[in-house]
């Protein structure tokens, strides 16, 4: 056990020395990430001067830029740019026999890198996230209260753990199409939509909302930004956090199926 | 001292009595010898696999979007051999062949259509970490160090994928960089080393776990011939003061001369010649150089009779004789004519493996053109 978790801690080490390698790029990007800003409030703002009254399906003009804020927060830890990708390009060009030859489980080690590279993206967004929350202070209601702030941080994670497995398995389809660009594109249009990344779920008539609720995308966005926001009632709160960690195990249990089916696969085709 | 049982080990029991005679107890001591025992058992190892067979044009590629035609490669043809341990072998074969394709079945990368293989005991395609743990794999043309980090962290992440004891580490890792005399590029990311540089911290990454069976594929592609050198004097070395087993591919003849005493020749998925690098000539090559150097002034044009002519430089022609025939050859040359000098010898190694390759080559051709043929057939 000693010496798998130092295993960890050195995969972690040299995947954040990696990230810092292109830390020039890495620093803008990460800022470029939060211009949209800007266009979202002033979209929002617009959307709301030309509604009828002055709610939208209970949203405010103020709760749907803490609403938006809040999705990003959310994506910040559910979205995982490249992991699909990337997993199919390891793939396609041969350099998953590495994981077929040395003692190294796959999953673990993307899930170790991926932390890596979520840790340096926290540590310099960890400024301009700051500041915008602070100058958005307004848009905010009260803080909810320990009991909702320790499940909106929970949902948080759990939104990491999810976003994580759920791409890794639509990597790892690449062992049987190679090429995967078109699934992910699919994928992440329904992301945006179904994840409450581009509005609130709650806009959706039914018998949509029902649909969408069914799926797990809505906990890489919306779920945390409705638990902060009390759009989850307490009493559901823990219920729904126990649905999103059974979504977790199951896309854990399809994410090593289909590793170890691609596997088997590889190694018949011809490596 | 206890010996501890291994699985290269066998026991002997000794059974007798003390000395003085009268202890009627029986002293059993158990001792373990050392077992010359084979590192690679292959026994009947298949491996085929479907590429997809695309006819030529724009129509044949919308064709294969709904209807996909497939042609079967054998690319190991059920084949036999027997490495034992701290053996040095070379896979010789052209392009092709099935040399790459057998070092990935033992290294677990791909599984088997048919037959068996044992690597240490372990059946590779199984996969167990103990086997993982024993063995490496190094392949010319793929990189496993990180591209964007000095060499050194990738070795750390070998010391800890590999569970290798912090004192082991650092001891095993200061040899081969002196060894290999790359101590001062350790810190330099891998993306800015030359190839040969890159090589041999590829060995030093695949070395730090004193694997028992090294697979090597073409380690020396694409190098000058002064880092060629240096690669395989290091693995002379390390193979002889280590003991490891090694197999290794390799296009370069001097590579396979220099290091390795044990040739399998491979062809079109089949082993054609296991033994020694020189008995490839005994076995293979028909016939021998002759040379002679003509006294005479003139030069005999009748040369033909006797053999091919290969060359004629006044006053030497060297001749390609049968060699059953060339004790009947020379004497009758040296009876119709005056020799000043006469020398025979094998044709060069190259040649006979150039001339067994083309054959190989044409013949493999020929079946898929064959098969190629029967699919459009079909």
């Amino acid at each position: 056990m000693v010496a798998r978790v130092q295993t960890w801690w050195t995969i972690l080490k040299i995947c954040l020395e990696e990230r810092l390698v292109y830390r020039g790029d890495f620093a803008l990007g990460t800022l470029m990430r939060f211009l949209p800003i800007v266009t979202q409030i002033f979209l929002w703002t617009a959307v709301f001067a030309s509604a009828a009254g002055n709610t939208i399906e209970g949203y405010t003009s103020e709760t749907i830029i803490a609403y938006y804020l809040l999705t990003m927060l959310g994506r910040a830890f559910s979205s995982m740019p490249g992991l699909a990708s990337g997993i199919a390009k390891q793939v396609r060009e041969g350099e998953i026999k590495k994981f077929l030859i040395q003692p190294i489980d796959l999953l673990g080690y993307l899930l170790l890198a991926r932390i890596a590279h979520k840790l340096v993206y926290y540590t310099v967004a960890a400024g301009p996230f700051a500041l915008v929350f602070y100058l958005c202070g307004d848009y905010f209601p009260p803080f909810p209260g320990m009991q909702v702030f320790t499940a909106f941080i929970i949902s948080l994670l759990l939104g990491f753990a999810l976003g994580f497995f759920l791409e890794a398995s639509m990597g790892l389809v690449a062992f049987w199409f190679l090429e995967v660009t078109s699934l992910l594109f699919v994928y992440m249009l329904f992301n945006f939509f179904c994840s409450g990344h581009m509005f609130p779920l709650d806009f959706l008539p039914e018998p949509y909302f029902t649909l969408v609720n069914f799926l797990p995308l809505k906990y890489l966005a919306y779920y945390p930004a409705a638990i902060y926001l009390g759009k989850v009632p307490p009493e559901e709160l823990w219920q729904g956090l126990l649905i999103e960690t059974g979504w977790v195990v199951f896309f854990i249990i399809l994410s090593r199926y289909l590793m170890n089916a691609g596997y088997n696969r590889y190694s018949g085709f011809g490596g | 001292m206890v010996q501890v049982p291994t699985r290269s080990c066998y026991p002997i029991t000794l059974l007798g009595r003390s000395l003085d005679g009268a202890a009627p107890e029986v002293c059993r001591t158990t001792l373990y010898f050392p077992l010359i025992m084979n590192a690679i058992e292959i026994r009947g190892l298949e491996k085929s696999y479907r590429v997809y067979q695309k006819q030529e044009g724009l129509l044949a590629s919308l064709t294969g979007l709904f209807q996909r035609e497939y042609r079967d490669v054998n690319a190991v043809k059920g084949i036999d051999l027997d490495v034992q341990k701290g053996e040095f072998v070379a896979f010789l074969g052209p392009n092709g062949a099935g040399k790459t394709t057998t070092l990935k079945l033992l290294s677990g990368v791909i599984s088997p259509s048919g037959g068996r293989a044992t690597v240490l005991g372990h059946v590779p395609w199984e996969r167990e970490n103990s086997y993982r743990r024993k063995f490496a794999l190094v392949m010319g043309q793929k990189n496993q160090l990180w591209w964007d980090l000095p060499a050194q962290e990738s070795f750390k992440l070998h010391q800890q994928i590999y569970r290798i004891d912090s004192q082991k580490f650092n001891n095993t890792r200061d040899e081969l960089v002196d060894l290999l005399d790359v101590r001062n590029l350790l810190g330099q990311p891998v993306r800015e080393l030359s190839l040969g540089e890159r090589m041999k911290m590829e060995l030093t990454a695949a070395l730090l776990h004193s694997p028992e069976v090294l697979f090597l594929d073409e380690p020396t592609i694409g190098l000058d011939v002064i880092a060629q050198h240096n690669i395989q004097k290091f693995l002379k070395h390390y193979q002889q003061v280590r003991g490891i087993t090694i197999l290794l591919t390799s296009h370069y003849m001097k590579d396979i001369a220099a290091l390795c005493k044990r040739v399998v020749m491979i062809a079109d998925g089949e082993i054609m010649y296991d033994g020694s690098l020189e008995g490839i000539i005994d076995q293979f090559s028909g016939h021998k150089v002759l040379t002679l150097q003509f006294a005479e002034e003139r030069m005999p044009s009748d040369l033909s009779h006797y053999g091919e002519v290969l060359e004629i430089v006044e006053p030497k022609a060297k001749l390609r004789v049968e060699r059953g025939e060339i004790a009947g050859v020379l004497s009758s040359v040296l009876a119709s004519h005056s020799v000043a000098d006469v020398s025979v010898e094998d044709p060069p190694l190259e040649d006979v493996i150039a001339d067994l390759f083309k054959q190989s080559t044409n013949k493999q051709a020929e079946t898929k053109a064959a098969a190629a043929q029967a699919t459009i057939g079909k």
